[in-house]
């Protein structure tokens, strides 16, 4: 029993946590509401880094390190609310395609180069929802590469990898632009398809469960986020006199969202560890990871909007670029209310 | 040192921090074969020793705490009741994550509530900081083995909150070997029938409110101290008032030093709060509990039952991510490192749980949540009366959140 992270993987964290307070600012993300990108200079410097290929396996040009070494580097991702899809492309896809290689007629050699490409920082991809959960895919639109299910024929359902340009995706507007949502029309072919069947089953759920907890991560950070920038405002306005942040109703409603969060973190960590494990209550735990995760980030964003008054409530503070990105992961891959009810059928299940 | 599991130090600015760069220790949350063997020892003998889930009388009972201490006795004598205490304390010298792991035994068995919670829990590990040797030798056994059972003397008619505005002051005897206690403390937990008492006294009466207490370790049947038992909200004499009248106390009973009763205080209040009073198991046990109950009541009555679905989910969680917490603490304890401030996020999050927990198993029993006639379900009441305590005691929740403001996000002091 040690739960703690390596002196490694912390300094790893501090790193990127460096590279993107200065380049990944707020006046960055003011640009990328504007013109929203999948690939970037940032995109570049995240991959010669060696985040965007964590997970692609050292012999295509990765780390070939699992999702507890991805975890705090999503975290970061989420307290600067970055623009690119680092956990479609680096915690669901490569994955993903890692598992796969080898399988389906799409052809170890495709599979390898697409994997060798986003360890180079050279593609991006989006991933589908699980079949029979339709939601608009975040990243669609400028994705390289979609990854994307169908409930399949008879023998289950299917996974399938397409190139741009193979799909028509329709952008849909949302409240973060960032997060270029796209509905996708495809066609499934025998040429598209990667798994299927309990393969294609069991890569699913893998992918569901890691997208619960990558995106649980990336609210820890947006949400640490939101508590700072909110504590950091209240120590500063002052009304009668004094810091609004001596008031006791602002302390409380600051307190009981850090409370929230911290008590989120060890779940969301444990959950990371037992997704790599592949421990017999994995799946468990990435729901009571997205369901404290969701939870806290709401309440962390109800909170700090409160705490700014009237500022936050207008363009020109920064605040709502993270609020934006709190509510819309909340809601993804799984909401709060979902989660729980995973968790307790879980516990019903018979063991 | 009694155990590093009770040792509580100071903040600590960020938790992630390793506490050594080079550190390299993947994280891992197994344990290890022999803390597995660990469990299956304490579990076999519990499942031989221990009476029958609610067997004793209610331990705020005169013949309910002498039940729970001939309790404490029998583990003490196949030394199960202090676990991570050196041997020479009647201990096994066992860490803190076998001392969590017997914890879930502990209470899968439903074993008694500890009589002895106040000493082995909140005194001990202070006495082991700030104790003498001699302090130690003279108290630890007895309270190990039930021989000694401790209440903690500290909230007074007018200070509950304000700790350090108590009034109850101590002088310095004429014969120059100790102190004499004078005034009124309250809200004594397991006061009615305790031997012993650890306390907090003005000795500096001219002293800024902080600086001027000290920590003294009474004995209940000295002379001028009168006990005046107080009947909790379930009526039974929970807590008592402590009166003290001259009371004498030697030189030997002061803990920690003349003046420092602030310190030693808040090294207790740590443990209070954080790792060592409410172990995760308990809420881990109760949880299981009550998903045991909601399948119950399912098959009895799924209309009601699915209505408290969401809750019944989030309060295992709630339990799940207690548990877990301590088990990150736990690591960082062990790696060398201390606990500071989140003792108070720790609170919050533990006393919230319990509630969370008994408060979805009376939704799930709807009106048979008020009967109390001693049926299987009538814990849920006991505990629910109990987790609404939880906010309160410890220090108040209200109390814990102005420390998290001020100490973890640096909020500006009210
Ligand atoms: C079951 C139980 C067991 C106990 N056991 C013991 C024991 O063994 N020994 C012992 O010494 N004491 C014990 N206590 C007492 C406990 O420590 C006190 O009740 C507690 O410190 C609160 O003090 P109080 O009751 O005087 O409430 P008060 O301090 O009067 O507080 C009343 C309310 O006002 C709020 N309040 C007060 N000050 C502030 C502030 N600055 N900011 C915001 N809100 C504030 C409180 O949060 C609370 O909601 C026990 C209490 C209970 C319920």
């Amino acid at each position: 029993m040690h739960f703690a992270f390596t002196g490694q993987q912390i300094e790893f964290r501090d790193t990127v946590r460096r590279v993107l307070a200065r380049e990944c600012t707020t006046d960055d993300l003011r640009a990328a509401f504007a013109a929203p990108t999948a690939r970037t200079a940032r995109w570049a410097t995240l991959a010669e880094l060696g985040v965007v290929g964590l997970s692609v396996p050292e012999a295509h040009g990765g780390l070939g390190l699992g999702l507890l070494d991805l975890v705090l580097l999503l975290e970061e991702a989420g307290r600067v609310a970055l623009p690119e899809p680092l956990m479609a492309t680096s915690a669901l896809a490569a994955p993903l395609l890692g598992d796969l290689e080898g399988a389906g007629p799409a052809g170890a050699t495709r599979v390898r180069s697409w994997l060798e490409e986003i360890a180079a920082g050279s593609i991006t991809a989006a991933v589908g929802p699980p079949p029979g959960c339709p939601a608009p895919i975040a990243g669609a639109v400028g994705a390289d590469l979609l990854v994307l299910t169908t409930p399949g024929p008879e023998d289950g359902p299917e996974v399938h990898v397409l190139e741009a340009g193979a799909a028509e995706v329709t952008p849909i507007t949302s409240l973060d632009p960032t997060r270029r949502l796209g509905a996708v029309t495809w066609e499934p072919t025998a040429d598209t398809r990667l798994a299927s069947g309990s393969r294609a089953a069991s890569t699913i759920l893998a992918t569901s469960d890691r997208a619960a907890v990558a995106t649980a991560a990336e609210l820890l950070g947006v949400t640490d986020r939101m508590v700072v920038m909110a504590a950091d405002y209240a120590k500063e306005r002052k009304q009668f006199g004094r810091p609004i942040g001596a008031f006791q109703a602002v302390k409380h409603l600051l307190a009981g969202a850090k409370v929230k969060l911290e008590f989120a973190r060890p779940l969301v960590y444990g959950a990371a560890w037992a997704l790599d494990q592949g421990a017999p209550d994995a799946s468990r735990s990435a729901s009571a990871a997205k369901a404290c995760a969701s939870d806290a980030a709401v309440e962390a964003a109800r909170v700090s909007l409160q705490v700014h008054g009237a500022i936050g409530y207008t363009w020109e503070s920064d605040l709502h670029l993270f609020l934006k990105r709190a509510w819309a992961l909340s809601e993804a891959w799984g909401s709060a209310a979902e989660h729980r009810r995973r968790v307790l059928g879980s516990l019903l299940a018979p063991a | 040192m009694v155990a590093e599991n009770l040792v509580v130090c100071q903040i600590s600015p960020d938790t992630l921090e390793p506490m050594d760069p080079t550190m390299d220790t993947p994280m891992d949350l197994r344990y290890t074969d022999a803390q597995e063997a660990f469990r299956e020892e304490a579990r076999t003998w519990l499942s031989a020793h221990a009476p029958a889930p609610h067997a004793l009388p209610s331990l705020d009972t005169a013949e309910g705490f002498e039940a729970h201490r001939a309790w404490e006795r029998t583990m003490f004598a196949d030394r199960w009741s202090v676990v991570s205490w050196p041997e020479e304390y009647g201990g096994r010298g066992v860490g803190i994550l076998e001392w969590l792991i017997f914890e879930e035994e502990y209470w899968r068995a439903q074993a008694p509530l500890r009589v002895s919670q106040n000493g082995i829990f909140l005194l001990a590990p202070t006495l082991s900081e700030f104790g003498t040797d001699q302090q130690k030798a003279r108290f630890l056994p007895p309270m190990a083995s039930g021989e000694e059972i401790w209440c903690q003397g500290w909230s007074e008619p007018d200070a509950g909150s304000d700790l350090a505005g108590i009034r109850s002051r101590a002088r310095r005897a004429h014969s120059d070997d100790g102190w004499v206690l004078t005034g009124q403390k309250t809200w004594a937990s397991r006061g009615a029938f305790a031997e012993w008492c650890f306390g907090l006294f003005r000795t500096d009466p001219e002293a800024e409110r902080h600086r001027g207490l000290t920590y003294f370790l009474v004995e209940m049947d000295s002379p001028g101290v009168t006990v005046r038992p107080i009947p909790q909200i379930d009526g039974e004499t929970g807590f008592a008032e402590l009166f003290f009248e001259e009371v004498f106390v030697p030189d030997s009973q002061v803990l920690g030093g003349v003046g420092r009763g602030w310190n030693v205080a808040m090294a207790t209040a740590g443990s209070e709060r954080g790792l060592s009073l409410r172990s995760p198991a308990r809420y881990s046990e109760a949880a299981t509990r009550l998903v045991a109950l909601y399948a119950e009541r399912l098959a009895l009555d799924p209309e009601r039952a699915v209505l408290t679905a969401d809750a019944v989910a989030q309060a295992w969680i709630d339990a799940e991510a207690y548990r877990l917490n301590t088990l990150w603490t736990a690591t960082r304890v062990l790696d060398g490192g201390s606990v500071g401030s989140e003792a108070s996020a720790n609170k919050i999050h533990w006393s919230e749980t319990d509630l969370a927990i008994h408060r979805a198993a009376l939704a799930l029993l709807g009106p048979a949540a008020e009967l109390h006639d001693g049926g299987a379900d009538a814990p849920w009441l006991d505990g629910y009366l109990f987790a609404l305590a939880g906010p309160i005691y410890a220090g108040t929740n209200e109390i814990q959140r102005n420390v998290v403001a001020e100490r973890m996000l640096g909020l500006p002091r009210g």
